[in-house]
């Protein structure tokens, strides 16, 4: 008697205006390890879109519930169960992982609850396994790839030489180059967890092609970099990069080891239009120099995203919600922006040149456009 | 002092309080809570399995996740080829059937431990641990080449297993289902443990030339000691892909055996509930303290410090100090 | 064989010799450690990662690279020697998996100290101008200077941890210690001081390695720990206890590991389709250190050169 009594006056509290219950949103994202860095980012961003709005979203009291998934599947999931199942979270977002958004994608979205990706987008979930409580804000992971490889293309390059690290997320990355560059691509593989490679940089040395593309994130990246300029090939083989390997952190824990480096990406600091402008101005008053990384860009999006659908629809009627964020009714920091049939983006590419700052540290200058308003490979395989 | 007998009533006093307490768990967990104990079921079956080479057989193995992650891929593939109808390797069957899916893992596991037993035994101490580290890293390599099964974004279930016609998708249902499962393992092992074969594997851990001496030859004991001990992963990883619906390289990678090693080493090696209270202990305060800080790692590494520097023997000292008493009383 | 060919095999080599010599920075401490104190410390990964740290940031705030090495000796050797009176000492007397697990402990508390003083970002540190441009070797073997020191660096340790260990009286100590423990205590001599030195060398040399490898790779969180298993795999395939067996495992398991990403994906083609190739020969050069082990284990399965026979 006494819960139900309680329940109602919950009821009665929410239905009044300025009463109503934060909306909660949960991130699940991984904070220790190397990567770390990167979840960082993820939580500031959207910690900041939230202080922004004087704590809400789209005119909607919010309130972010963040838990660190430590690169663990099991743990994500774990985390995931307590967020939909007992704190009743209907949003949730943030995971950087693949393989932890495997564990994690599907069990939210069959609790009924939305899942919107800031970074992570597997085929695994982009095509037959889409869902339509499943959005991403970001890329599908092949499309970051595609555009390098459209990049190398349109710079006249028929020669390359592709590296990335032995897994599926590297494998893709080659495939996704290919596809679009249509030249001849020597493949070489490295090993997970490996930093030093010399052995690789004579390899590119002894084929000598025209342009090498490469894909290691985060201090894989870092490492490829300062070896690639360390063995004199910096400026001798031109290099086009995707943007996982060239983010702002690293760009900064390179120096001028990044500086003549080409790279393509959906999004810029320099973007010339008010929401990225805006987003730059926040996390600079914020956070000072600290460098801002497309992955802070996107989770700012999502941000936004979550907003636009809440000053429509409360979660807790799933299906206005889902129209909600399919009409993606937000000024994204990229500019054009919507989803295509598989709740994935459908968004513009860009390349940048990598050029040496008024600091001393290198930093990206947005140059042409080289996709318009693309979506990926896997969105016809799905049917929702 | 009580007679051994006396406090083997008590024990098993104890162990029925546990599975009343067990059973009783859906009645007052909430969803996530339902989630962790599930989840400490499934682990504590492969930490028991790796405390029984490693606390009753001496056999310090640092690849057990080896076996957890080939018992994982079983499920995982076998559901693979069952949605698509396609026969692995061009002649075994997918299927989706736990009744299937779970002995396959066992055997498949199973008989990696009786290949990677039979190589590593040859060698003991220190080079012990790094040979089954090594071949749990070369079988951590292979699986993150492995494209067909997803590399390193692994392998989404996206149904568990059917069993007897329940609903698995229901929590409280797969609770009971694994809970069975947990049971009937603990049971076997316990049987395992009392029987002759534990005594003799007890005694070489003791003293191995001694055992020899009687005539128990202290390889073949110790390998099949191995073999049971990677189909017990096996089972935990085939019961963990089914409960997380996902199978991935990060179940075969050399954190995940440290992890079971940290499990029972917590819980008091060498004690046949040990490892069920460390693997509760671990995954608890993981959780707990995941949910109060994002430095948590910090306090798990100073509690496991504290652990180590400040008792003898684990968490669960007390009780382990009091098994091997009885053993020796035993034995 | 073209003269192309034989140079790329010569760069190789050259790689494989700093990535060995690298890793025998590492093991030397760390198989002491094991030898004769016969702990297992998981968080010699850790003292790489402090001396990485301390030395880029000084370097980073100073401006100067050179600095750096001191700063990185001292900061991984004081705490080495903490560790060492805080926590490893009372292990010496339990058995492995206290050690490991405590040990383990330690790793985590490490990487949280980092993160919560210098924050999750990788450190930036530059190598000095002089050292910047390769060099021409042989005629069309261009090398980074850089490398050439850290092989000249690493080979020169060699050469003092054999004169230290083969002329001194400390030297001759650490040798019994590694043979039989318990005769050098009963001998009366004063173990725990001799405990507390072989720590702290380990300890220096594990953070020059780290500081060293700076400018190379990133230093980062974690950094310990990608480097640790690699480590632990020339330890045991060069001999518990044993440095000329860590220097001899370390060079050869870098040079196999080296060679094998170079060239087996190449050798592969000749009899197989290219990406099934690629795919087989890196699977098989990312085992190959602990395929290396195994087999080593299994003819000698105390390694290499076992200390004590």
């Amino acid at each position: 008697m006494k819960k139900l009594l309680a329940a109602a006056s919950i009821l009665a509290l929410s239905t009044m205006p300025g009463w109503a219950e934060a909306v909660k949103i949960g991130v699940i994202t991984t904070l220790s390890g190397p990567p770390g860095y990167i979840g960082e980012q993820v939580r500031d961003a959207i910690a900041l879109a939230v202080e922004q709005g004087g704590g809400k979203l789209g005119g909607v009291e919010v309130e972010l519930v963040v838990e660190d998934d430590g690169l663990n599947p099991g743990n994500g999931r774990q985390i995931a169960e307590k967020f939909v199942n007992d704190q009743g979270i209907k949003i949730l977002t943030g995971i950087v992982f693949s393989n932890v958004a495997g564990a994690v994608v599907p069990d939210v979205v069959d609790n009924g609850a939305f899942y919107l990706s800031s970074n992570a987008a597997p085929s695994n979930l982009a095509g037959a396994g889409c869902n339509e409580n499943y959005f991403v804000v970001s890329w599908q992971n092949d499309s970051l790839h595609e555009a390098t490889g459209a990049a190398a293309k349109s710079l006249g390059y028929k020669k390359a030489v592709a590296l990335a690290p032995n897994y599926q997320a590297g494998k893709d990355a080659i495939a996704g180059f290919k596809r679009l560059f249509e030249g001849e691509v020597e493949e070489i593989y490295t090993q997970l967890d490996q930093t030093d490679f010399a052995s690789e940089m004579a390899r590119i040395r002894a084929a000598a092609p025209e342009v090498v593309f490469q894909f290691h994130p985060g201090g894989l990246g870092i490492a490829f970099l300062k070896q690639y300029q360390q063995a004199g090939l910096l400026g001798q083989i031109p290099m086009v990069l995707s943007e996982p390997s060239v983010d702002g952190v690293i760009l900064n824990a390179v120096g001028e080891a990044g500086v003549g480096v080409k790279a393509t990406t959906h999004w810029n600091e320099d973007f010339d239009n008010d929401a990225s402008k805006a987003f730059v101005a926040a996390w600079r008053a914020k956070h000072g120099d600290r460098p801002i990384t497309y992955y802070a860009q996107q989770a700012w999006d999502t941000a936004q995203l979550i907003g636009s659908a809440l000053s429509k629809a409360t979660p807790d009627d799933a299906d206005a919600f889902r129209t909600a964020l399919r009409a993606a009714d937000f000024a994204s920091t990229r500019g054009d922006f919507k989803f295509g049939a598989n709740q994935h983006p459908v968004q513009s590419w860009y390349m940048v040149d990598i050029v040496a700052g008024p600091n001393g540290k290198p930093q990206a200058v947005t140059k042409d456009k080289l996709r318009d308003m693309v979506g990926d490979v896997y969105a016809d395989q799905c049917k929702m | 002092m009580p007679s051994p007998d006396a406090r083997n009533l008590a024990r098993r006093i104890g162990l029925a309080v546990l599975v009343v307490a067990l059973l009783a768990v859906p009645m007052f967990a909430d969803s996530s809570s339902l989630s962790l104990v599930t989840r400490i079921l499934i682990y504590s079956i492969a930490a028991a399995s790796l405390n029984f080479v490693l606390g009753y057989g001496g056999m310090i193995s640092l690849g057990h996740a080896a076996f957890f992650g080939i018992g994982g891929y079983v499920v995982g593939m076998l559901f693979v080829h069952h949605a698509d109808a396609t026969p692995l390797m061009g002649f075994i069957p997918g299927s989706n059937q736990l009744l299937v899916t779970v002995p396959a893992a066992v055997v498949v596991s199973g008989l990696l431990a009786l290949i990677i037993g039979a190589l590593s035994l040859r060698t003991g101490g220190v080079q012990f641990i790094m040979i089954t580290l090594a071949f749990a890293q070369m079988i951590f390599f292979f699986f993150v080449s492995l494209k067909a099964y997803g590399g390193e974004d692994g392998i989404i279930v996206r149904r568990t297993n059917e069993f007897l016609g329940l609903n698995m998708r229901d929590r409280v249902t797969l609770y009971y289902v694994m809970l069975g499962f947990w049971a009937v393992f603990m049971l076997a092992l316990w049987r395992v443990v009392h029987s002759s074969f534990g005594t003799v594997l007890r005694g070489m851990k003791q003293n191995e030339r001694r055992m020899a001496a009687l005539g128990y030859a202290p390889y073949r004991y110790k390998l099949y000691a191995f073999v049971l001990s990677g189909m017990g992963a096996g089972l935990s990883g085939a019961l963990m892909a089914n409960f997380l619906r996902f199978a991935s390289p990060d179940m075969l990678h050399w954190t995940k055996s440290a992890a079971l090693m940290t499990m029972v080493i917590l819980g008091g090696v060498g004690s046949f509930l040990g490892p069920i209270w460390g693997t509760a202990a671990y995954l608890v305060l993981e959780t707990w303290l995941a949910a109060q800080t994002e430095y948590w790692q910090l306090w798990l590494g100073l509690i496991l410090l504290a652990v180590v520097l400040g008792t003898r023997g684990g968490i669960n000292a007390g009780m382990a100090r009091l098994a091997a008493l009885m053993m020796r009383g035993r034995g | 064989m073209r003269p192309g060919s034989m140079i790329l095999v010569l760069e190789q080599l050259l790689n494989g010799l700093q990535y060995g010599v690298m890793l025998f920075l590492l093991a030397a401490g760390l198989t002491l450690i094991f030898g004769i104190m016969g702990v297992i410390n998981l968080a010699h990964g850790s003292l790489f990662m402090v001396g990485a740290y301390a030395g880029t940031l000084v370097a980073g705030a100073t401006g100067n690279f050179w600095l750096g090495i001191p700063v990185a000796l001292v900061a991984a050797g004081a705490t080495g020697l903490a560790v060492e009176a805080l926590v490893i000492r009372r292990l010496y007397a339990r058995d492995h998996l206290d050690q490991v697990l405590a040990t383990f402990g330690l790793i985590l508390i490490f990487n949280q100290i980092i993160t919560l003083t210098v924050g999750r970002q990788p450190v930036f540190v530059a190598i000095p101008e002089s050292l910047a441009a390769p060099v021409e070797l042989l005629p069309g073997l261009f090398y980074p200077p850089y490398r050439l020191l850290i092989i000249a660096a690493g080979l020169l340790v060699a050469l003092g941890l054999y004169l230290l260990i083969n002329r001194t009286r400390i030297g001759m100590l650490v040798r019994a210690g590694a043979t039989n423990r318990d005769m050098v205590r009963a001998l009366g001599v004063d173990i725990r001081l001799l405990y507390t030195v072989v720590f702290g060398l380990g300890a220096l040399l594990a953070g020059f390695a780290g500081y060293v490898s700076g400018p190379i790779s990133a230093v980062q969180v974690g950094m310990g720990e990608q480097i640790l298993l690699s480590t632990f795999v020339v330890v045991v395939v060069g001999g518990v206890g044993s440095i000329k067996g860590a220097c001899v495992a370390g060079i050869l398991l870098g040079v196999v590991d080296t060679m094998l990403r170079a060239f087996l994906p190449g050798l592969l083609r000749g009899v197989m389709p290219a990406s099934e190739a690629d795919a087989l020969g890196i699977g098989i050069a990312s085992m190959g250190i602990y395929l290396l082990m195994a087999l080593v284990l299994l003819i000698r399965p105390k390694g290499l050169f076992a200390a004590g026979g």
